[in-house]
């Protein structure tokens, strides 16, 4: 039905709020980018001297290579897990309810707790290295938090955890979706389960991959707490992702206007991935 | 009529004066002293302010040395309510005078004269543009080194080992005797904790001045430099396979425990050696790294006071004063391993390596060696202080050779 | 699969739940770690193995992470913070969750022009790194003269909230039966009408699913928590991290983690209740794009 003015009036709040607080502190953070603000927000234009000196920056080149592995990683292996887990559990097992708690339950924790625990358990002196040479396995080797090549992959194992039971719970939902007529259709011509599942029921899984991308991929770019409980940027600067580049800059090393310069390109590249989305939604949207 | 319009008046003045002249007689600060001994030192100050009628809020930001803290201190300041106090070291307490948000502490410094009991180095940072900013509350130092002395029995180590050459030999005996030579934990500040004392072992405290705080080009340049990232590699060579993000008072235990000989660190490890009741000089020793006796390098603990409304000053005032007060000063810093911001203030209470502390800073700032810790934002603002870390860290773990961290050094510096 | 009744005993199943028990136990673990190690005495977990059960089994812990814990210059516990958060997390929870339900209806049963642009511009701001609205909101507030304030907190959640909550309220009510919608039209209802005696009643699964959602960020946020609260306002979080990342002194892990554990359970409990509903309400249409 056709708008009137209640409507739009009532929507208006929430416009404007999203309007100031979103993209005007963004319209702030990009002017800030061409000053050369260092403690606190100075007005005086700069030109790009704080891109310029962004790209300098080592640290950058860690923080945007670590992206794309932990990125990739974190979305890709929790997608197939989810997916996974949720196969699994839409196959009418009993304590399905306690199954898919045990899943879901890292989701409600916050990430200094997960850090923290995280922490513990990957510590080669302490966690699961110390306890399996302690029951006798002296050969295993676990201390990939304390190497500067390897912690990253540590980031990801925390990550995968606390969002995994999310997503299989979008993908369970979306398995229960599936028309029934056409699995049983499927199965009257006698094929197999795992053939139902590959050509029939994850195909018609499309847009839950893709809420579970936007989902897994905002997670990604906001991963600070998790990064900083777990390693701190460690070791040395090796688990430095973008999000801590820009808080490091911007709030540690005084360098603001360097800080909005990195998060700048942090939105550019996100608006690159997640705008196409956007637009077939509201193509989608427009064709009804 | 006239009954009412006076009766108005009068209340209006009254109400008037009621709300401006109504002083608040609380104190916010904000700092990230949230455990055991330092917290309960704080504590002190908060008993004596509660005496003179003044009501301590406590606003506890935890985490990495002040790191979360300084990121809420922005958003306050900005929104207009800062705490009337707030904790910081160094430079950062200059950058804020900078912002022009401070108050000025000058009527209770000069009734208290301060400019004569405050050493000028850590002067340099409590004041800005002539004005009193803050109160420091302690002097640490970072140039020690915490021994344990039943493990150097046990590897043959006899005596303090007062030159970098012996200090790495008495650390070769600590290996081979079976225990880990140097406690260490893989932290940028940490890393850069064992760069200054290097820097002022091998080069002397003109080095350190020259190349740490007034960044000469020429000075970084230089073989002293290579060498003294020589000395790193050969400390790397000294700590346990685990040593990386390691916190340091996990180091400092390992050091307790007699599973490790010697760290390197400042004197708020004292702090863990008392309470895991251990005594100067029987169970442990301290002592200044080789080669920098007589030179102190320093991080001073200050609280700025932030310019709130009138209202407040009174209290702030009165804040700022009872941080400067001898006895407050002995108290909180017989537990917190520092020595006192003031140089009047008697060592009684003090223990062994708290009178030595006391001894070393006077000397030094008498003959002007008392210098800014690199590694604690004192030599240089917190922008070059990380570009310093980044190469020192890098370094340390093995990503730069000797040669390629002195030009990357150079490098950073150059802003 | 739909239609599947399988409750056999035959290898496949045996399988299948063999599996899933694995991962269960592998899930488990940082839990059991935390909860395990937070029950031992100090000097158990520092001489020990992190994975072992308790040889001395001690509450103490847990009463000093509730009550007694060194938080600030105080040894206060979390206890004092956890009404600080439930103060925060409710009418934050509340009033978005309402929005959400406004905008979704608003978004879905009403043409209008640019309301696609509109939906798209609110979904694009969930992917706000926060570390850039420090700065600009500080400022917001203090004209606000929200400044330090619990209500400044709940805006401040309100606001970065919209995005989701619309998202989740709008796709499930294009999915809503539009007769259902149309019948009452032409009863009489009006805007509102439609809205709480029509959609609003049958929204449980989404509601539930926003609910959750909010709950869990806004009890779990810590950088506004910590930059835009005051002495008397700040959350559980904030508490928390002054317990465990505490500079100096002995660490006391068995508390640490009592305390994590402490503050977590608020979104354990309303995760434990409401499961359920929760894969109800993603499975309601709000995950069909």
């Amino acid at each position: 039905m056709r708008a009137g003015a209640l409507p739009k009036l009532l929507l208006s709040p929430s416009v404007l709020l999203v309007l100031v607080c979103v993209y005007g502190y963004i319209m702030f953070t990009i002017y800030l980018s061409f000053t050369s603000s260092t403690l606190m927000p100075s007005y005086e234009w700069a030109g790009t001297a704080s891109y310029q000196r962004l790209f300098a920056q080592e640290n950058w080149r860690i923080a945007l290579s670590n992206l794309w592995v932990f990125a990739s990683l974190y979305i890709g292996v929790a997608v197939v897990l989810g997916l996974g887990f949720a196969i699994l559990i839409d196959q009418h097992i009993r304590a399905e309810g306690a199954f898919r708690s045990i899943f879901l339950y890292p989701m409600a924790l916050s990430f200094i707790v997960t850090g923290t625990a995280w922490k513990w358990l990957l510590d080669p002196g302490v966690g699961l290295e110390h306890t399996m040479h302690n029951i006798g396995w002296e050969s295993f080797a676990f201390g990939w938090i304390k190497d500067s090549d390897m912690a990253i992959y540590c980031v990801v194992i925390a990550a995968v955890w606390q969002t995994t039971g999310f997503v299989m719970a979008l993908f369970l939902a979306g398995l229960r979706g599936v028309d029934a007529e056409q699995i049983s259709a499927a199965r009257v011509d006698g094929a197999r389960t795992w053939q139902i599942y590959l050509h029939i029921i994850i195909p018609q899984l499309g847009p839950v991959f893709v809420s579970a991308f936007v989902i897994l991929a905002h997670m990604a770019i906001k991963s600070y707490d998790l990064v900083i409980a777990l390693t701190n940027g460690g070791p040395g600067r090796s688990t430095w992702l973008p999000s801590v580049f820009m808080y490091q800059y911007s709030f540690t090393r005084n360098e603001m206007s360097v800080g909005a310069a990195s998060a700048v390109m942090m939105l550019a590249a996100i608006g690159l991935v997640v705008l196409p989305y956007l637009f077939s939604e509201m193509l989608k949207l427009k064709n009804g | 009529m006239r009954r009412k319009l006076i009766a108005t008046v009068l209340a209006g003045v009254f109400g008037f004066a009621g709300t401006s002249f109504a002083a608040d007689n609380s104190v916010e600060v904000l700092h990230w002293w949230t455990s055991g001994g330092e917290a309960a030192a704080l504590n002190v100050l908060k008993g004596n302010l509660e005496k003179q009628g003044i009501k301590w809020n406590d606003m506890p930001v935890a985490g990495g040395g002040g790191e979360a803290a300084m990121t809420a201190v922005r958003a306050r300041v900005t929104a207009g309510n800062p705490p009337t106090a707030v904790q910081m070291l160094g430079f950062d307490i200059t950058d804020w005078g900078k912002q022009g948000v401070v108050a000025d502490l000058n009527d209770v410094a000069s009734k208290e004269g301060w400019d004569k009991t405050v050493p000028a180095a850590l002067q340099k940072f409590s004041k800005y543009n002539g004005k009193w900013i803050a109160s420091p509350v302690n002097v640490h130092s970072t140039n020690w080194v915490w021994a344990n002395k039943e493990v150097l029995a046990k590897a043959g180590v006899t005596s303090e080992p007062k030159t970098w050459d012996e200090f790495m030999a008495a650390a070769q005996k600590v290996q081979k005797a079976g225990f880990i030579a140097l406690a260490h934990g893989g932290q940028p500040w940490q890393d850069a904790t064992l760069f200054d004392g290097v820097a002022i072992s091998t080069g002397g405290v003109d080095y350190y001045r020259k190349a740490l705080i007034d960044l000469d080009q020429k000075t970084i340049n230089s073989p002293t430099t290579e060498k003294v990232f020589q000395r790193m590699s050969q400390l790397r060579k000294l700590v346990d396979k685990d040593f990386s993000g390691r916190d340091w008072n996990v180091a400092s235990g390992m050091v307790i425990s007699g599973k490790a000989g010697f760290q390197m660190m400042g004197d708020w490890a004292k702090g863990e050696f008392i309470n895991a009741k251990k005594v100067p000089g029987k169970d442990f020793l301290c002592f200044r790294t080789p080669g920098t006796q007589g030179v102190v390098s320093f991080n001073s603990d200050q609280f700025v006071m932030f310019k709130v409304g009138a209202d407040k000053s009174a209290a702030q005032a009165k804040l700022a004063s009872a941080i400067m007060d001898p006895g407050f000063q002995s108290a909180f810093n017989v537990v917190k391993g520092s020595v006192p911001a003031r140089t009047d203030v008697p060592d009684t209470a003090f223990d062994a390596c708290g009178k030595k502390g006391m001894k070393d800073l006077a000397e030094a700032n008498k003959n002007n060696t008392l210098v800014g810790s690199m590694a604690h934002g004192h030599a240089v603002p917190a922008s070059i202080k990380n570009a310093i870390y980044d190469v020192v860290t890098r370094h340390f773990n093995g990503q730069l050779d000797d040669k390629k961290a002195v030009a990357a050094l150079a490098a950073a510096v150059k802003q | 699969m739909a239609d599947r009744r399988s409750t056999g005993f035959g290898a496949d199943r045996i399988f299948l739940y063999a599996v899933l028990l694995c991962l269960a136990l592998l899930f488990l673990l940082p839990v059991y770690v935390m909860v395990c190690n937070s029950v031992k005495p100090l000097d158990e977990i520092r001489g020990g193995n992190l994975m072992a059960l308790p040889i001395v089994w001690t509450i103490e812990p847990w009463l000093t992470a509730w009550s007694t814990a060194q938080i600030g210059v105080q040894p206060t516990g979390l206890r004092p913070y956890f009404l600080n958060s439930f103060l925060l997390v409710v009418p934050a929870v509340a009033i978005s969750t309402l929005i959400g339900a406004l905008n979704g209806y608003i978004l879905t049963q009403f043409r209008f022009r640019g309301a696609n642009l509109l939906f798209a511009a609110m979904l694009f701001s969930v992917f706000i790194p926060f570390q850039i609205v420090l700065i600009p909101m500080a400022k917001t507030l203090g004209i606000l003269g929200l400044a330090g304030t619990v209500k400044g907190l709940v805006f401040v959640n309100v606001v970065y909230g919209i995005g989701f909550t619309t998202l989740f309220f709008r796709n499930y009510y294009a999915a809503f039966p539009h007769e259902l919608i149309r019948s009452a039209r032409m009863d009489g209802a009006d805007f509102f009408g439609v809205l709480f005696r029509i959609l609003l009643p049958s929204s449980g699964p989404i509601i539930v699913v926003t609910v959750i959602w909010q709950f869990t960020n806004i009890w779990n946020e810590f950088l506004f928590g910590a930059s835009f609260s005051d002495y008397s306002s700040f959350p559980i979080t904030v508490a928390l991290n002054n317990l465990v990342n505490s500079s100096t002194g002995v660490k006391e892990y068995n508390v640490h983690f009592a305390g994590a554990f402490i503050a977590a359970v608020p979104t354990l409990v309303v995760y434990l209740i409401s499961g359920k509903y929760f894969v109800r309400g993603l499975m309601a249409g709000s995950v069909k794009g």
